[in-house]
C-alpha cells in the first residue's frame, strides 16, 4: 500500500484515526524473569540441552564413582557415535516437519552390504564402502520419492530387473543386489537430468510417518534377505576388508580415548551446522519445515528440498553404518533394533521441534550425549538397568513439554 | 473339501492303516516359530522339514514378522486347526498371548509341543522340548570356576544379560552361571538380588553386539578389575570382546556364553569366547516331528525328562580348554553340529 500523495488533503475517513493516538499496541508490560527465560530458550534452542547436559554431568560427578574421568567421558562420546550420526540425519528430516522411521534400517542395510561385499564378495574394501554409501543414498531417495512427487517407476524396474536377471544368470546375491541398487540409482540420475524419458511422475506425497514406517519394514526385510540373517564376524572383516573398521581406530589423548568415529560424528555435526546456517539450502530446509505453503509461494521448490533432505539423510545413515562396523566390530543384521527410536530420542531431547522449522543441529549432539551420560551415570551409581529406561522416558517427556512451552512465545 | 471331511479322511486313513509310512502320509505337522529370519529358527525349520520328509509327513511352517508378533502366530495356529493338522510345534513369542489359541487347538485333538520357549504353566501344552537353560548356565559357570582355580575367591564378575525385564531364558542362564561359579544366588527366579561382593553387576545387551560392547564398557567403568564375564549369547560376547580389546584387556578376561551358533563356535576356536553351552534347535524340531508322527499312529504323547517339567533336548559345553569334572567337546567337533 502506498501513501496518499502529499498534495491532497486528508479525506474524512482518514482524519478520524490520527496517528498520535494508538489504535492497538503490543502488550509491553514488563517481563517476568520466567518470560525472559522463555524468550532466551526460544532464541537459543541449544541452550536447554546444554544446561541439562552440564547439570547431569555435575550431578553424576558428585554421586557416581569413576564418572568424572577423561576416560569415562570420552567413552560416552564413543558410545553415542552411531546414534549421534543417525540423530543428525533424523534432525534434518524433523526440521522439515517430517520424520524418518527407517534410519536405523537404512544403516543396517548399508553396513551389511559393505561387510558382505568386502568379506564374502571379495570386493576391494574401498569399493565395498562406496557401494554401501550408495545404497544408503538410494534408500534415502526412495523415502524422498514417497513423500514428494517423483518418477520412480524406471528406477524401481531397473533395480528389480537387474537383480532378477543377474541372479538367474548365476551371480550370487552378494553382488547382484548392490549392482541392481546402483543401476537403479543411475537410472534415477538419468531421469533427473532429463536426457531420457523417465516415465510418469508419481504423485505420492504420503505422510512421512506412514511412508517411512513402511520403508522401515522393507529395508529391514531386504537386509535380512541380503545377509541371510548371518553375522559377518569381526575377525573376518579384519582379514578381508580392514578399511571397514577405519572408524574404530583409537586415538589416545590426555588419558581420554577417542575413536576416529567420534571425530567423524563431530565433523558431520559441524558440516551440517554450516550448511543449515550459512547456505540457501539450509534456509530452505527451515522454511519448508516452518510453513511449506509459504515456502512454496516464496519461490522455494519444496519437493526438491525435501528430496535432497531425505537423500542426504540416507547417505548419512550409511556413513553411520560405516562407523557402526568400527564401533561394533562385526556386522549383524539383528543389531540396532532400537537405533531408530534412540535417534529420535536424541533429536527430541536436543530441543528440535517435532512440528518442524525450529531447532539446531548441535542440540541433537547434546541430546545424544545427555542420554549417554544418564545411562553411564545411573549404571556407575549402581542403579538397576530398568531405571535407565525410566530416566530416558522422563527426559523425552520433559523435553517435549519444554518445547510446547517455548513455542508459545511467538503465539 | 471341508474341515470335517478332511479330518474324517485322515482319521479313517490312520485307522485303516494302523502303522507304517503310508499312514504318516496324511499327517500334517505345523511349525510356528517366532520369526523366519533368526538363524536359530531357520535351523529349526530345516530340521523339521528334513525329518518330516523322511517320515512322509507334511510340514507347514508359519512365523511372525518379528519377535513378539503374536498376531501372526495366532493366525498360523488357526490355519493349522483349519487344515486338520495332527500336531503343532511352536516357539511362542509371548506364551501368555497364545494360551487361548493353543487351548482351541488342543480341543480339536491336536498335539501341541512347545519348542525352546516354555509355557507357564507348563501343562498349557502337551509337552515342551527345550534346552535346559539353567544347566547351560551352570556348565559355563563351573568351567569358569575350574579354569580360574584359586583366583575364583577374588574374581570380579560381570553379567551381560538380555534386557531389564527378567525374562525366563535370561534369568535361567544368568542364575545357572552364578550358581555354577559358586555365587549364592538368593532367589533363583530373579537376577540382581545377589549380595556377593565378587559380583560387579549386570547390564542389558538386547542379545546383540552393540549392546554387548556398551554394556561391557559401562561395567568396566564401574570396576576395571572385572576378570570373568557371563554373556546371554554369542553376539553379546563378541561385542564384549571388542570393548575389552579397546581397553587392552582382551587377554585378561574370561568370557563365557550360551547358544552354539556357528559364528559363536568359531569365536571359541579363535579364543574370543572361553567356553559356550551349545543348544540344539535342529534336534528340538526333528524330535518334535517324530513325536507328532508317533502320536498320529499310536495316540501316545511324549513324556518329560524325569525331575523337569519339560523334555531336555540336551546341552553341550564347547571349549578348547577342557577342565576336569565338566565334560566338553572341542570347537572343531562343535563346528560340525553348530546351527546358523
Amino acid at each position: 500500500m502506498t501513501d496518499a500523495p502529499a498534495s491532497r488533503a486528508p479525506q474524512d475517513f482518514e482524519t478520524t484515526a490520527s496517528r498520535e493516538s494508538a489504535v492497538a499496541a503490543f502488550d509491553v508490560r514488563s517481563r517476568t524473569p520466567l518470560d525472559r527465560f522463555q524468550h532466551f530458550l526460544h532464541d537459543y534452542p541449544t541452550a536447554a540441552p546444554i544446561m541439562v547436559l552440564l547439570l547431569s554431568v555435575a550431578v553424576f560427578s558428585a554421586s557416581a564413582n569413576n564418572f568424572l574421568t577423561a576416560f569415562n567421558l570420552s567413552l560416552i562420546i564413543q558410545q553415542v557415535t552411531v546414534i549421534g550420526i543417525l540423530g543428525a540425519a533424523q534432525t534434518l528430516i524433523i526440521l522439515t516437519a517430517g520424520i524418518d522411521l527407517s534410519v536405523a534400517a537404512i544403516m543396517v542395510l548399508a553396513y551389511m552390504i559393505m561387510a558382505r561385499l568386502g568379506v564374502e564378495g571379495g570386493a576391494p574394501d574401498f569399493l565395498a564402502v562406496l557401494i554401501g554409501l550408495g545404497a544408503g543414498l538410494a534408500c534415502g531417495l526412495f523415502n524422498g520419492a514417497l513423500v514428494t512427487r517423483m518418477r520412480v517407476v524406471p528406477v524401481l524396474t531397473t533395480a528389480a530387473a537387474t537383480i532378477a536377471l543377474m541372479t538367474l544368470a548365476g551371480m550370487s546375491l552378494i553382488w547382484a543386489a548392490p549392482i541392481g541398487l546402483m543401476l537403479g540409482l543411475a537410472a534415477g540420475g538419468v531421469g533427473v537430468s532429463g536426457r531420457l524419458p523417465a516415465g510418469p511422475a508419481m504423485e505420492f506425497r504420503l505422510p512421512p510417518f506412514i511412508a517411512t514406517l513402511g520403508a522401515w519394514s522393507i529395508f529391514a526385510a531386504l537386509s535380512l534377505w541380503y545377509s541371510g540373517g548371518q553375522t559377518v564376524r569381526s575377525q573376518n572383516i579384519d582379514k578381508a576388508a580392514p578399511l571397514l573398521k577405519l572408524f574404530g581406530q583409537r586415538v589416545e589423548l590426555f588419558g581420554a580415548q577417542f575413536t576416529l568415529g567420534s571425530f567423524l560424528m563431530i565433523a558431520i555435526f559441524m558440516a551440517l551446522w554450516y550448511v543449515l546456517n550459512w547456505t540457501g539450502w539450509g534456509r530452505a530446509v527451515y522454511a519448508v519445515g516452518d510453513d511449506k505453503e509459504a515456502a512454496e509461494l516464496s519461490g522455494i521448490r519444496t519437493d526438491r528440498v525435501l528430496m535432497s533432505v531425505y537423500a542426504v539423510a540416507g547417505a548419512l545413515c550409511a556413513l553411520a553404518g560405516w562407523a557402526a562396523i568400527g564401533r561394533v566390530g562385526s556386522a549383524s543384521p539383528q543389531s540396532f533394533a532400537e537405533g531408530n527410536l534412540d535417534a529420535i530420542t536424541a533429536v527430541v531431547i536436543g530441543g528440535t521441534s517435532l512440528f518442524g522449522g525450529r531447532g539446531a543441529i548441535f542440540g541433537t549432539l547434546f541430546g545424544a550425549l545427555i542420554v549417554g551420560v544418564f545411562r553411564s551415570g545411573l549404571s556407575l551409581s549402581g542403579f538397576d538397568p530398568l531405571w535407565q529406561s525410566f530416566a530416558v522416558g522422563l527426559l523425552i517427556i520433559v523435553a517435549v513439554a519444554l518445547d510446547q512451552w517455548i513455542r508459545r512465545v511467538s503465539a | 473339501m471341508s474341515i470335517k471331511s478332511r479330518l474324517l479322511a485322515s482319521a479313517m486313513a490312520a485307522a485303516v492303516l494302523a502303522a507304517g509310512p503310508v499312514a504318516a502320509q496324511e499327517v500334517i505337522i505345523g511349525l510356528v516359530t517366532k520369526t523366519f529370519t533368526n538363524p536359530f529358527f531357520v535351523k529349526m525349520r530345516e530340521g523339521a522339514e528334513a525329518r518330516a520328509t523322511e517320515l512322509g509327513a507334511e510340514l507347514r511352517a508359519y512365523a511372525g514378522a518379528y519377535d513378539g508378533d503374536s498376531g501372526a502366530q495366532i493366525e498360523g495356529i488357526e490355519s493349522l486347526i483349519a487344515a486338520g493338522a495332527k500336531g503343532i510345534l511352536i516357539t511362542a513369542s509371548d506364551p501368555q498371548a497364545l494360551t487361548d489359541s493353543i487351548a482351541r487347538a488342543r480341543e480339536a485333538g491336536i498335539l501341541v509341543i512347545a519348542l525352546d520357549t516354555p509355557f507357564d504353566p507348563a501343562d498349557a501344552v502337551d509337552a515342551t522340548f527345550a534346552t535346559d537353560n539353567f544347566l547351560a548356565g551352570e556348565l559355563i559357570g563351573k568351567w569358569a570356576a575350574a579354569t580360574m582355580g584359586d583366583a575364583t575367591a577374588s574374581a570380579k564378575i560381570a553379567t551381560l544379560d538380555l534386557n531389564e525385564r527378567q525374562v525366563p531364558v535370561d534369568v535361567l542362564r544368568n542364575q545357572g552361571f552364578l550358581k555354577g561359579f559358586g555365587v549364592d544366588v538368593k532367589d533363583v527366579s530373579r537376577m540382581y538380588d545377589e549380595d556377593d561382593p565378587r559380583l560387579v553387576g549386570g547390564q542389558p545387551t538386547l542379545g546383540a553386539e552393540e549392546g554387548g560392547r556398551t554394556a561391557m564398557e559401562t561395567l568396566f567403568q564401574r570396576d576395571p578389575a572385572i576378570n570373568v564375564v557371563h554373556t546371554i549369547n554369542e553376539p553379546a560376547a563378541a561385542g564384549a570382546f571388542e570393548a575389552l580389546k579397546a581397553f587392552g584387556k582382551a587377554d585378561d578376561v574370561l568370557i563365557v556364553s550360551v547358544d552354539g551358533g556357528c559364528p559363536g563356535v568359531e569365536n571359541v576356536r579363535d579364543g574370543v569366547i572361553g567356553a559356550t553351552s551349545m543348544q540344539f534347535p535342529l534336534l528340538m524340531a526333528s524330535m518334535g516331528v517324530e513325536a507328532v508322527v508317533k502320536y498320529a499312529q499310536t495316540g501316545e504323547k511324549p513324556q518329560n525328562t524325569p525331575g523337569l517339567d519339560f523334555f531336555n533336548t540336551g546341552v553341550e559345553l564347547v571349549t578348547d580348554k577342557p577342565v576336569e569334572g565338566v565334560p566338553s567337546i572341542t570347537s572343531e567337533e562343535a563346528l560340525k553340529k553348530c546351527w546358523g
